[in-house]
């Protein structure tokens, strides 16, 4: 059970309790345990396989967990799962846009499943800087462009939990900038939870840090007592090297 | 099912199945307007019926599994639908040994053996589904998914054809009363094979779960 | 009602993306014209032959015009994880399972509607009465309620393109009986009283598939 980062004071935004995920007996995740409070960010590493994509997919709703709770914002995934939906935003190596469309039906489509107003997509358009293109069809965006366009699709319903896979994987350098720069910057307070292979830009981001190995949380340190290089050592002491 | 239980059962259904062949063969006398032939009837029908159980039996299982989840409940659909098919198509072939001599064809479009073709084929679509999936859990979930979809079409299927088939009447296979020796013999007949079925499944079940196990065991050594 | 506004959004967003791309509706009619010319060689021209097999020929068509049609469904949502993006919406699994049926309903239709003159013309037969497109329409839904379920499961195996035919031509058997005599009956001049029945068998299965579809997608699409 981690629960470093709790402060009495503040709400837990993200509660797992004794998580199992198991593909064909193989258990991708182990009885993860972990709590992440309100506007924390935490980054999760860990090797190929580890579980982290894992992770974020059931935390997204996307994938069921064979056993375990989570809460968030103290609502159950399972019993409410559209009222936790609103307040998750995804970011992943694919950017869930449909090519044939344009960005702006692609934001439209998603703002009526989310039931947010049409203005809001001329806002998030300025805010990645993208107006211009807004009317374009995604098939003819490069894929920087399209990028910014799936932050915007992300971040389009306001959540207030992001759940980020592997970021560095689906967008480019200028693009991760611009993300963490709204994420950071915004006045409302967000729980980040990343996934990421990045050793260095992972704890530059982050509050806390936690290893997830073959499934397990084989260690956990908040950011203010670790350096890169203490972290790699860390890092490739659990995974004997392994990437 | 212990070997215990097992073993009380293969001899009883040895015994029922000897008294079966017994009454099936030389008991029964042989019917006037078929005449020899006709003694696959004994054997057509059980098949039929113990095809259909089978069915069911996948259909209620499918539906426990989605709902408890429990693999164990996968291990007897499949296990059940295997059996189901050989049962099927031995059925299918019985309807088509019946068919040569009385009507001169291998095969007649006649409603119960139509509706068992394509009944055959849904079930043999369930096995193809499993072959195509190698992730166990999903596989058993569009598995289940498919042989809920299945069973509650074959009635609708089996309306279909019969409205289909009685604008053109073709060769029956078989209608009329029944005597009491056959009803006698058709009744030993279907306890016959309906011990016969028990057995195959559990020992087909016995089978699944052993690997199941078995592939337990090798991902704790890994 | 939200979950008709959400449905709609789907459906809406697969209409625009087929708008554009007109890829399915394009190839699903070549195929269909293809399909009736080779019919046409394998039948021979002789008018009592052709009236004959013509609702056989028009409902194979359809079926296989139909499993095309489906497979594309959800190979669009597969691109760039699209179905993900879906399952994270604060939308029911059954939300996805309607608007995608009508989607697929939609694009069947036009394509049948479109042949439905074409086969007309090339063989000289009335195909365009209120009674056939009542009984296109019904085939239809039967097609899409079962397909789009069987269309979701076989987006996600290995062999794709196998799964859909496998497992649907065989369930929907009867509408397929269903829409050939019934389309056979009315080409030779009988009334709704006496196709009734089959529209009642065709009928019954759309229910019983959609109900079923309705409730069993969510294990199809979730893992």
């Amino acid at each position: 059970m981690s629960d470093l980062g709790r402060d009495p004071l503040n709400k837990i935004s993200i509660e797992i309790k004794d998580l199992y995920k198991t593909f064909d007996e193989n258990a991708a995740l182990n009885g993860i345990s972990l709590r992440v409070t309100e506007g924390e960010s935490l980054t999760i590493f860990g090797p190929n396989g580890a579980g982290k994509t894992t992770l974020i997919k059931i935390l997204a709703t996307i994938m069921n967990p064979s056993s375990g709770s989570i809460l968030i914002d103290g609502l159950s995934i399972r019993d409410q799962p559209d009222k936790v939906r609103r307040k998750l935003g995804i970011v992943s190596h694919n950017t869930f846009l449909y090519q044939n469309l344009s960005a702006f039906e692609n934001l439209d489509f998603y703002r009526k499943l989310y039931d947010i107003p049409k203005e809001r997509i001329y806002e998030i358009s300025a805010l990645i800087g993208m107006q211009s293109r807004l009317y374009d069809n995604v098939s003819t965006l490069s894929r920087g462009m399209q990028q910014r366009f799936s932050i915007a699709r992300a971040l389009l319903h306001n959540p207030s939990i992001i759940l980020l896979d592997e970021p560095e994987t689906g967008l480019d350098q200028e693009a991760l900038e611009l993300l963490w720069g709204i994420l950071k910057n915004g006045e409302q307070k967000r729980t980040i939870v990343t996934a990421t292979h990045n050793l260095s830009r992972g704890l530059e981001t982050s509050d806390r840090v936690l290893i997830l190995v073959k499934g397990g949380i084989v260690y956990e340190g908040q950011k203010q007592k670790l350096d890169i290089n203490k972290l790699t050592q860390i890092y490739q002491g659990h995974t004997g090297g392994a990437k | 099912m212990n070997v215990d239980k097992l073993k009380v059962l293969t001899v009883a259904g040895c015994l029922v199945m000897i008294a079966a062949l017994y009454m099936i063969f030389v008991y029964v006398p042989t019917e006037a307007n078929m005449g020899v032939v006709q003694r696959i009837f004994y054997f057509h029908v059980p098949l039929a019926w113990l095809a259909f159980v089978a069915f069911f039996i996948v259909f209620i299982c499918s539906i426990f599994f989605l709902i408890k989840k429990d693999l164990k409940w996968d291990r007897v659909a499949s296990s059940s639908a295997e059996v189901g098919v050989i049962f099927t198509t031995l059925f299918l072939a019985s309807g088509s040994i019946w068919a040569k001599p009385i009507w001169g064809v291998w095969w007649t479009w006649e409603p119960r053996l139509t509706a068992a073709l394509v009944l055959w084929i849904i079930y043999i679509a369930y096995l193809l589904i499993r072959l195509y999936v190698t992730n166990k859990e999903q596989r058993a979930r569009f598995a289940a998914v498919v042989g809920i979809a299945g069973f509650v079409d074959v009635p609708i299927v089996a309306l279909a054809i019969t409205l289909w088939r009685t604008e053109h009447p073709s060769p029956v296979i078989f209608e009329g009363g029944l005597a009491p020796s056959m009803l006698y013999t058709l009744l030993v007949s279907i306890a016959a094979f309906s011990i016969l079925f028990t057995i195959l499944l559990l020992q087909k079940l016995a089978n699944n779960t052993l690997e199941s196990d078995i592939n337990k065991l090798k991902e704790k050594i890994k | 009602m939200n979950f008709w506004r959400k449905v709609w959004a789907i459906t809406w967003k697969d209409i625009i993306s087929e708008f554009r791309a007109r890829e399915i509706i394009i190839s699903v009619l070549v195929f269909v014209l293809l399909v009736i010319i080779i019919f046409n060689f394998a039948f021979g021209a002789g008018v009592e032959v052709i009236k004959i097999a013509a609702p056989g020929m028009l409902w194979v068509t359809f079926a296989f015009a139909g499993v095309l049609s489906l497979n594309r469904s959800f190979i669009l949502e597969k691109e760039e994880g699209c179905l993900e993006g879906l399952m994270a919406a604060p939308i029911s699994r059954e939300i996805i399972y309607t608007g995608k049926t009508l989607s697929s309903l939609g694009f069947m239709l036009v394509v049948e509607l479109i042949a439905l003159p074409i086969f007309a013309l090339l063989f000289n037969l009335n195909l365009l009465t209120f009674e056939i497109v009542t009984i296109t329409f019904l085939s239809t839904l039967g097609f899409a309620a079962c397909g789009t379920l069987f269309s979701a499961m076989a987006v996600k195996t290995k062999a794709r393109e196998l799964v859909l035919p496998v497992l649907f031509l065989p369930l929907v058997v009867p509408v397929i009986i269903g829409a050939v005599k019934a389309t056979g009956m009315v080409l030779s001049g009988q009334t709704w009283a006496e196709i009734a029945n089959w529209l009642i068998i065709i009928g019954s299965f759309d229910i019983i598939f959609l109900v079923i579809s309705f409730w069993v997608f969510r294990f199809v699409i979730e893992e």
